[in-house]
């Protein structure tokens, strides 16, 4: 893919995590461990997804990479670089979309590339290139409140996009859109990390979602309410040809396995 | 792909946007075939500015509606007054003046010529003083508590450092102040700017600090991950989001600054709209004082009209800010 503008070609990166825990509350007996222990190694421009019951901790683990929350445990890198809080090499999709509702479509794509301070020209260029990358051209000039929800989600992609990250980190995107939406999504997701190869780390809840878009699938376990952390129970590789097809019964196999993992996680912790 | 401009969000007849169906099966778009023909565009966009035949009948249903009640209304007033009727609250119909006088003395503190008295076409000196006043105290009032309702809705040092004060003071009524404001500022305009400065304050600074406290954090998040530096979150973000909230306190405040302007400008002052009620109290006019209560509300109404379109004019109509 081209590349526009004074900005260094991005190099998909890899994210570290070692040894990584986060305690919330007070440090002694009053706090609560929500997630200890997580080792992963995400290779550039590899796409990995994290499933678990609810409160494992995936969401916490990409709110560290992400730089919201800082971990209280281990270390965790991304490029080799220790995280220090959130940043445009690190893009952000949410599930409510996280829009700015005042601006539009065009305008809010347009604002990463502008807190660079690019020339308008390379601005505009950007804009137009990941407007088209996501199919919303014609609706460059509409408000985040005018689209519906996968469009909106689109949006937040996009904006993303425009930034070039290193990485994307994507917390449940599709949880809130229906279903004939969501697996078209999820092709389209497909064919963006495929053009632009970037690292994607993507939580979801749903087992088939996860082993549609992995190349490897984190199986988190456990949780503050199970009176387990939260951690990884195991990393299944997904080895199926991209195009997957839901319905084989390699596809269906994996999937089995990945549900097997996750209520055997629930089950031993409660 | 569809390359009519069919599903386009424009606004529809009836003023609403419409939602797009999701085109989630669209690929990459070519570029230009997307786009409407600016001919094209210009039409639709004409076309939602003027009113529609229903947009007309619209607006003469709406006229339908709203006009019985009033002429029911000033109807009853004029003959009460002629019949001296006597209303709850021991209300003597028969010391108003009739609707028409009053209209007669509106013309004549207006332009003059009717009645002929020291009030004779002084309207506009009274009504420019007053405007005066309300805009100093609420301009003041506006340019302080809308900074300091944003320090406090943002940084907890600063509201746990003023909050407990401002509960204290907050509930004294501003006209409990306007004795000592007498006192200790004197007669004259200052005094009177200042209770209308005090009025407006309250409402502008505690809809401040909800609509900051309010700032979704997930945009803050979003600002954050987009590369935002920490000083420019306060006007890329919050103020933004908390505009809605800021723009409500200062209608709210508007309102209440022509509502204490009245008691302020009852003693010591010679001109503004208070001022000429309370010398028409002074000698009876009872159409003088209905003509001075129908300006002020008049006054209020349309500041609060031209407040609200200068703000959509300087936000250019985004949603959720004007």
């Amino acid at each position: 893919m081209p590349r526009i503008g004074n900005d260094r070609a991005p190099q998909p990166a890899t994210i570290r995590a070692v040894d990584l825990g986060k305690r919330y509350g007070s440090p002694g007996a009053g706090g609560v461990q929500a997630m200890a222990g997580v080792d992963l190694d995400v290779a550039a421009g590899e796409f990995v997804t994290v499933v678990g019951a609810s409160g494992c901790g995936k969401s916490t683990l990409l709110r560290i990479i992400a730089g919201f929350e800082p971990a209280t445990d281990g270390t965790i890198t991304v490029a080799d670089e220790q995280i220090t809080g959130p940043g445009p090499d690190r893009g952000v999709v949410f599930q409510d979309y996280g829009l700015f509702p005042w601006l539009t479509v065009s305008e809010n794509i347009a604002y990463g590339p502008r807190q660079k301070r690019y020339p308008s020209a390379v601005v505009g260029e950007k804009t137009t290139r990941v407007l088209e990358a996501v199919g919303l051209t014609r609706f460059a000039r509409s408000y985040p409140g005018q689209l519906s929800g996968g469009m909106q989600q689109r949006v937040a992609i996009a904006r993303v996009l425009a930034n070039d990250p290193a990485v994307m980190l994507m917390d449940e995107p599709f949880g809130a859109l229906d279903a004939l939406t969501r697996s078209a999504m999820q092709a389209e997701l497909s064919r963006i990390h495929r053009e632009t190869g970037t690292t994607v780390l993507f939580v979801t809840h749903s087992i088939e979602e996860a082993v549609v878009l992995a190349d490897r699938v984190v199986v988190m376990a456990g949780g503050a309410s199970h009176g387990v952390p939260g951690h990884i129970r195991e990393i299944v590789p997904v080895p199926l040809a991209r195009e997957r097809d839901a319905t084989s019964p390699e596809f269906n196999e994996l999937k089995r396995h990945i549900a097997a993992l996750v209520h055997e996680g629930v089950e031993a912790a409660a | 792909m569809s390359t009519t401009t069919s599903d386009t969000p424009t606004t529809s007849g009836t003023g609403t946007p419409r939602r797009p169906e999701d085109a989630s099966t669209a690929g990459p778009s070519t570029p230009g075939a997307v786009q409407p023909p600016a001919g094209r565009r210009l039409a639709t966009g004409l076309r939602s500015r003027l009113p529609s035949a229903a947009g007309w009948r619209g607006t003469a249903s709406t006229l339908a509606l709203a006009l019985p009640v009033p002429v029911l209304g000033i109807l009853l007033w004029h003959v009460g007054v002629q019949q001296g009727w006597t209303l709850p609250f021991g209300i003597q119909m028969a010391f108003l003046p009739t609707p028409a006088a009053v209209l007669t003395r509106m013309i004549d503190i207006s332009v003059g010529g009717q009645i002929d008295d020291a009030f004779s076409g002084t309207l506009i000196e009274h009504l420019t003083a007053s405007t005066g006043r309300v805009l100093t105290g609420f301009g003041i009032a506006a340019a302080t508590a809308i900074p300091l309702g944003v320090l406090m809705g943002r940084f907890t040092v600063v509201f746990r450092l003023l909050d407990p004060v401002i509960n204290l003071v907050r509930p004294i009524p501003v006209t409990a102040w306007a004795p000592l404001a007498l006192l200790i500022i004197g007669f004259g305009d200052r005094s009177t700017i200042f209770l209308v400065f005090l009025a407006a304050f309250f409402p502008i600074l505690l809809n401040t600090i909800a609509g900051v406290r309010r700032v979704p954090v997930r945009l803050l998040e979003a600002a954050a991950m987009l590369g935002t530096k920490q000083a420019q979150v306060l006007y890329k973000v919050v103020l933004p989001s908390a505009m809605h909230s800021i723009v409500g306190g200062l209608r709210i405040a508007l309102g209440l600054a022509w509502v204490i302007l009245v008691v302020g400008e009852t003693v010591g002052i010679s001109t503004g709209l208070g001022s000429m009620i309370t010398q028409a109290r002074d000698m009876s006019k009872t159409d003088l004082i209905v003509a001075g209560m129908v300006v002020i509300g008049l006054a209020g109404f349309l500041a609060d009209r031209l407040l609200v379109l200068l703000v959509k004019v300087a936000t250019r109509g985004r949603p959720t800010l004007s």
